[in-house]
C-alpha cells in the first residue's frame, strides 16, 4: 500500500512536471521528485509483494491477469507503448518537456543538453534496473536468474548508458560496446567507419577494431562455448528489457508451428536483408557511388522499416500482447546469425532428465521463444533449437526437475549427425526445417 | 486391421503414437468422452491457479492427430460386444473393432462416508472434476481435505493459490509417510505448516455435514471435532476404474487383469495402465502402476503388442517424482518407509530443511535414493542400481547425479562427508 502511494505521488510529480510549467523546470528538483519517487516505489512494490512469499516459482494468476493475459490493461499499455516509439521516432518535438525534466542528468552526464534519444536511454535503463529487481525478488532461491539479471544491469547501466555518454563528455564519438553489426548495423556501414576512423586520437578506431572483432571472432567464438546465451539473455541491452521489464508478458509468445514458420521466414529475411544493405553500400563507397542510387534508398528503407518500426515499435510496444521477444524472435539479424551457430556448432544445449517429463507444458508455456520445448522433453532428447537464447526460466518453471542448460565438453553429442554440422547445415538450409517426425531437421 | 483404443489419457496416446510408428496403415481409433483431444493429467492444478491454460496442456496441437491419422471420436463408451467384436458407444451407436485397447485410467477412492456424496465434496482427477472445482470454489472460505497423498497436496496448493484455508486430515501420523521415510515425510509437514495449512494427523473422518440444503457446512472427525468448511476434497488415493469391462467376461481383480505383454482372457483385447492389473509371473504381488512415467511405459509396451511385437513390459528400475508446494523430490529405486531387512539407510538434511538426500543399500550395494530439493539425474543414479554399483563407489562419484542448474550451490562435499561418516 505504501509503494502503491509512493508511485501515486511519484507519477503526480511527473505529471505536474510535464503539464505544468514548474518554475523549477532544468533543475534537479522536480526530475529526483518524479523519477526518484517511482524508483523508490516500484522497489518497494516488487519488496513487499513477494517478501512474504516461500521462494520458488510463482505464477499464481498469470492466466487470470487483465494486465499479463491480454485483457483491456494490457492493450491499453501495448497502445501506449507503442504510441510512445512513435512519438519518440517521428514526433520528438511533443517530448520537450519529458526532455527538459532530464536535462540535469544529461549534462552532469555528458555536459551535453538533453535530446530525446538521451530520455530514452535513461527511461530504457530505468526500465531495466527497477524491473530487474523485481526479478530478483521472483527469482531470489534462482543463482542463474539473478547473477543473469545482474549481467544485464550491468551491461545496459555502464555500457549502454553512463559509457556512451561520458564518451561525448570526453569528446569522443559515442559508442555502445556491448552492441554489435549487425544488430547495431550502422557500426560496420561505410560511413560509420570512415567517421570513427578519421576522428581525432586512436579511439575512434579502436572501435571500429572492438565492432569487427566482436561481430566476426567473438561471437562465433563465445557463442561455440556457452550458446548464443551469451549475448541474448547475459549482454544484449533489447535482451535485458526483454527479460527484465518484458518478465510479466514472456507466456504470450505464440507457441504454434505456424508462428514458427513465420519466424524462420522474417528472422533470415532480415539478416540477409542486412547483409546486403551492407555489401551494396560498401561496394558503393569503394567504387566512387557506382551503386548509390540503390544503397542510399536500401539503407533508408532498413533504418526506417526495420530499424525504427520493427525493432522499436512492434519489438518492444507489443510486449504485452505478443510476447516480451517480439524483435528477438521474429527479426533481430544478430539472433539468426548466433542462432545458426549456436543449433548446428555450439557445445550449449538443454538436456532433459530421463523419462521424467509428464508432459505439463509449463516449459513451453513460459518460454519466451515460442519453442515448444515439451515436444523434446517428452522424447528425451536435447533441446538445440536455434531461437533458444539460454534464459534458462523453462528449468526453472519445470516442476519435475526435467530440464538443465549445459555447456558439453564438446557439441558432438548434441543431435544426431551433430559430427558432421556443415552437411545439417546444408540439409537444413536445402530441405527446410520440418516439424515433427524429421529429428535432423530441427532449426 | 482397425485398432480401437478406450481413454485418451496418457497410456492411450502413447499406445497409438507408438502403433502409427510400427503400422504406418492400419486404422486407429482414441474414443473418449472426458476430453476432445489428449492433456496432460498432471497439469490440471496449473490451469486452476492460472499459471497456464487448458490450450496450453495439450502436448500434442490439433494438427498432430490429423496428420498422423489418428481417429478421435468424443463418446462414451458404454459397452463391450465381445462376440461381434463391437464397441457400443453413448451417442454414437456401435464401432467394431479388430483389436481393443483398454486404458480407461482411475477414479478417486471412496470409502463410504456418511455425507460423501453432498454438494462441495469432490475428488481432482478430471476435468469434471476441475469444472466442478471452479464451482465450489465461488462460496469457499474453508476447505477440508481427507487423505495425504499426492493430488491431496496438489489440491491444497491449488486452494491456497484462491487465499482459501485449508485443512488436512490424514490417517497418518506424519504427511505421505506411508510412501515417504519419517525425515522426509517431516519436511513436508514443515512446508505445509509454514504456508498456514492446517494439519491434523492420526485422525480419520466420520462424517460430511450437510447444511440443511444439500450442501456441506462441516466434516466432523472420529474424536467428534467439528471442522467448518464449505469445500471437501477426498483424496484417499484412486483405484482402477473397471467400469466398463465390470459386466463383460474380461476378468477383473482390482483392476483389469492382464499378462506382461497387457493381454485380457479375451483374445484380441488388452489393457493397459492406470486401470490395468499386471499378474505377476512367478505367483507374487499383481503389479497396479499408477504414476504417469509407467502409464507413459506401458503405453509405449502395449502399442507395440498392438502392432503384433513380441513385447513384454519390463517395469525397470522405479522412478518417481513430485512438487510439494515448492519442494522437488525425485526418487529413484525402490524405497520403502521403513527401512527393510538388511538394508543400510544413509541421510542427509540440510539446516534449512530443503534440500536431502537419502541413500539405500542393501550388501554393500547401492539400492535406491531420495531427493528433496535437489535435481539428480535420471540416467546416473539408474545405471549405478543398474550395475550394483558400492555405496563407497557412490559415495564418491556424488558430484555426477547432480541435475540442479548452474551457479547453483552444490552440496555434494557436505553430503558425501555426512553419509561416510554414518556408513564408517
Amino acid at each position: 500500500m505504501v509503494s502503491a502511494g509512493v508511485i501515486g505521488l511519484g507519477c503526480l510529480a511527473l505529471a505536474v512536471s510535464l503539464l505544468g510549467s514548474m518554475p523549477l523546470a532544468g533543475t534537479w528538483m522536480p526530475f529526483l521528485l518524479s523519477f526518484g519517487l517511482l524508483s523508490s516505489g516500484a522497489i518497494g512494490y516488487a519488496w513487499f509483494a513477494y517478501k512474504d512469499t516461500v521462494p520458488g516459482i510463482k505464477h499464481d494468476g498469470i492466466m487470470f491477469g487483465n494486465t499479463t493475459h491480454r485483457g483491456a490493461i494490457a492493450w491499453a499499455l501495448g497502445i501506449a507503448l507503442t504510441g510512445f516509439y512513435v512519438v519518440l521516432y517521428w514526433w520528438p518535438e511533443y517530448l520537450a518537456r519529458a526532455i527538459a525534466l532530464v536535462e540535469p542528468l544529461s549534462l552532469a552526464l555528458s555536459g551535453q543538453p538533453a535530446n530525446q534519444w538521451f530520455l530514452y536511454g535513461f527511461l530504457y535503463t530505468m526500465a531495466v534496473v527497477l524491473f530487474g529487481f523485481r526479478m530478483f525478488m521472483r527469482y531470489r532461491h534462482n543463482r542463474y536468474h539473478i547473477i543473469r539479471t545482474i549481467s544485464v544491469m550491468f551491461f545496459q547501466l555502464v555500457l549502454a548508458f553512463v559509457l556512451p555518454h561520458l564518451l561525448r563528455a570526453l569528446n569522443e564519438p559515442e559508442f555502445y560496446f556491448s552492441y554489435f553489426w549487425p544488430l547495431k548495423y550502422d557500426y560496420l556501414f561505410p560511413g560509420t567507419v570512415d567517421y570513427l576512423v578519421n576522428s581525432p586520437g586512436a579511439l575512434g578506431s579502436f572501435m571500429v577494431f572492438w565492432g569487427a572483432v566482436c561481430s566476426f571472432i567473438a561471437t562465433p567464438v563465445l557463442t561455440y562455448y556457452y550458446g548464443k546465451r551469451w549475448y541474448c539473455s547475459w549482454v544484449c541491452g533489447c535482451g535485458g528489457l526483454a527479460e527484465t521489464l518484458g518478465d510479466p508478458w514472456r507466456h504470450l509468445t505464440p507457441k504454434s508451428t505456424v508462428s514458427w514458420k513465420i519466424e524462420r521466414a522474417i528472422i533470415y529475411a532480415v539478416l540477409l536483408l542486412i547483409i546486403l544493405t551492407t555489401a551494396v553500400l560498401w561496394v558503393s563507397s569503394t567504387s566512387e557511388g557506382a551503386l548509390s542510387s540503390i544503397s542510399a534508398p536500401l539503407q533508408q528503407w532498413y533504418g526506417f522499416y526495420i530499424g525504427a518500426v520493427f525493432a522499436g515499435v512492434i519489438g518492444v510496444g507489443f510486449y504485452p500482447v505478443l510476447g516480451n521477444r517480439v524483435w528477438c524472435r521474429f527479426g533481430c539479424p544478430m539472433a539468426a546469425v548466433l542462432g545458426i551457430i549456436q543449433r548446428f556448432f555450439s557445445r550449449f544445449r538443454i538436456t532433459t532428465n530421463g523419462g521424467q517429463c509428464m508432459s505439463c507444458g509449463n516449459c513451453t508455456t513460459y518460454c519466451e521463444m515460442g519453442i515448444d520445448v515439451r515436444a523434446y522433453a517428452e522424447r528425451g532428447e536435447n533441446i538445440v533449437r536455434s531461437s533458444c537464447v539460454g534464459c534458462g526460466v523453462c528449468s526453472a518453471v519445470c516442476p519435475r526437475g526435467v530440464l538443465k542448460l549445459e555447456n558439453g565438453t564438446s557439441h558432438g553429442d548434441r543431435y544426431p549427425g551433430s559430427d558432421k554440422p556443415l552437411g545439417a547445415l546444408s540439409t537444413a538450409v536445402s530441405k527446410g526445417a520440418r516439424v515433427y517426425g524429421d529429428r535432423d531437421g530441427y532449426v | 486391421m482397425h485398432t480401437v483404443i478406450v481413454g485418451n489419457g496418457v497410456t492411450g496416446v502413447t499406445a497409438a503414437t507408438r502403433l502409427r510408428q510400427l503400422q504406418p496403415d492400419w486404422k486407429i481409433t482414441l474414443v473418449s468422452g472426458e476430453s476432445a483431444f489428449h492433456y496432460s493429467r498432471p497439469a490440471l492444478m496449473y490451469i486452476f491457479m492460472g499459471h497456464m491454460t487448458y490450450e496450453a496442456t495439450k502436448p500434442f496441437e490439433d494438427r498432430f492427430w490429423r496428420d498422423q491419422r489418428l481417429d478421435l471420436v468424443r463418446d462414451w463408451v458404454t459397452g463391450i460386444d465381445i462376440e461381434d467384436k463391437q464397441l457400443v458407444l453413448h451417442r454414437n451407436g456401435r464401432l467394431p473393432y479388430d483389436r481393443l485397447l483398454i486404458a480407461t485410467g482411475a477414479k478417486s477412492n471412496k470409502f463410504g462416508w456418511p455425507g460423501q456424496d453432498l454438494e462441495g465434496v469432490q475428488g481432482l482427477y478430471n476435468l469434471k472434476d476441475l469444472r466442478q472445482l471452479y464451482k465450489n470454489v465461488e462460496r469457499t472460505r474453508q476447505a477440508v481435505i481427507v487423505g495425504g497423498g499426492l493430488i491431496g497436496i496438489e489440491l491444497a496448493e491449488m486452494l491456497h493459490s484462491r487465499h482459501i484455508h485449508v485443512t488436512f486430515l490424514i490417517r497418518e501420523p506424519s504427511y505421505w509417510c506411508n510412501i515417504l521415510p519419517m525425515e522426509e515425510s517431516g519436511m513436508i509437514n514443515r512446508l505445509i505448516e509454514e504456508q498456514g495449512i492446517g494439519l491434523i494427523r492420526e485422525t480419520n473422518l466420520k462424517e460430511i455435514v450437510d447444511d440443511g440444503s444439500g450442501r456441506v457446512e462441516a466434516v466432523v472427525t472420529e474424536f467428534d471435532d467439528r471442522i467448518d468448511c464449505q469445500l471437501v476434497g477426498l483424496t484417499p488415493g484412486v483405484s482402477p476404474n473397471t467400469d466398463l469391462v465390470k459386466s463383460t467376461p474380461i476378468e477383473t481383480g482390482r483392476g483389469v487383469l492382464v499378462d506382461h505383454s497387457f493381454r485380457t482372457n479375451i483374445p484380441d483385447i488388452y489393457a493397459a495402465g492406470d486401470c490395468a492389473e499386471i499378474v505377476s509371473r512367478n505367483g507374487g504381488r499383481n503389479l497396479i502402476q499408477q504414476v504417469w512415467y509407467t502409464g507413459k511405459k506401458q503405453g509405449k509396451a502395449a502399442g507395440e503388442v498392438l502392432a503384433g511385437e513380441d513385447t513384454a513390459y519390463d517395469p525397470g528400475i522405479w522412478f518417481n517424482s513430485a512438487k510439494f508446494f515448492d519442494l522437488e523430490y525425485q526418487t529413484y529405486g525402490m524405497i520403502l518407509s521403513t527401512p527393510q531387512p538388511g538394508e543400510q539407510h544413509l541421510y542427509w538434511e540440510h539446516p534449512s530443511h530443503r534440500h536431502a538426500v537419502r541413500v539405500v543399500g542393501a550388501d554393500g550395494c547401492i539400492k535406491a535414493f531420495n531427493f528433496m530439493g535437489i535435481r539428480a539425474r535420471h540416467e546416473v543414479c539408474e545405471r549405478w542400481i543398474a550395475e550394483r554399483r558400492t555405496l563407497e563407489y557412490v559415495l564418491d562419484h556424488m558430484e555426477e547425479a547432480n541435475f540442479d542448474p548452474e551457479f547453483f550451490v552444490h552440496h555434494e562435499t557436505e553430503i558425501v562427508r555426512s553419509l561416510k561418516e554414518q556408513l564408517a
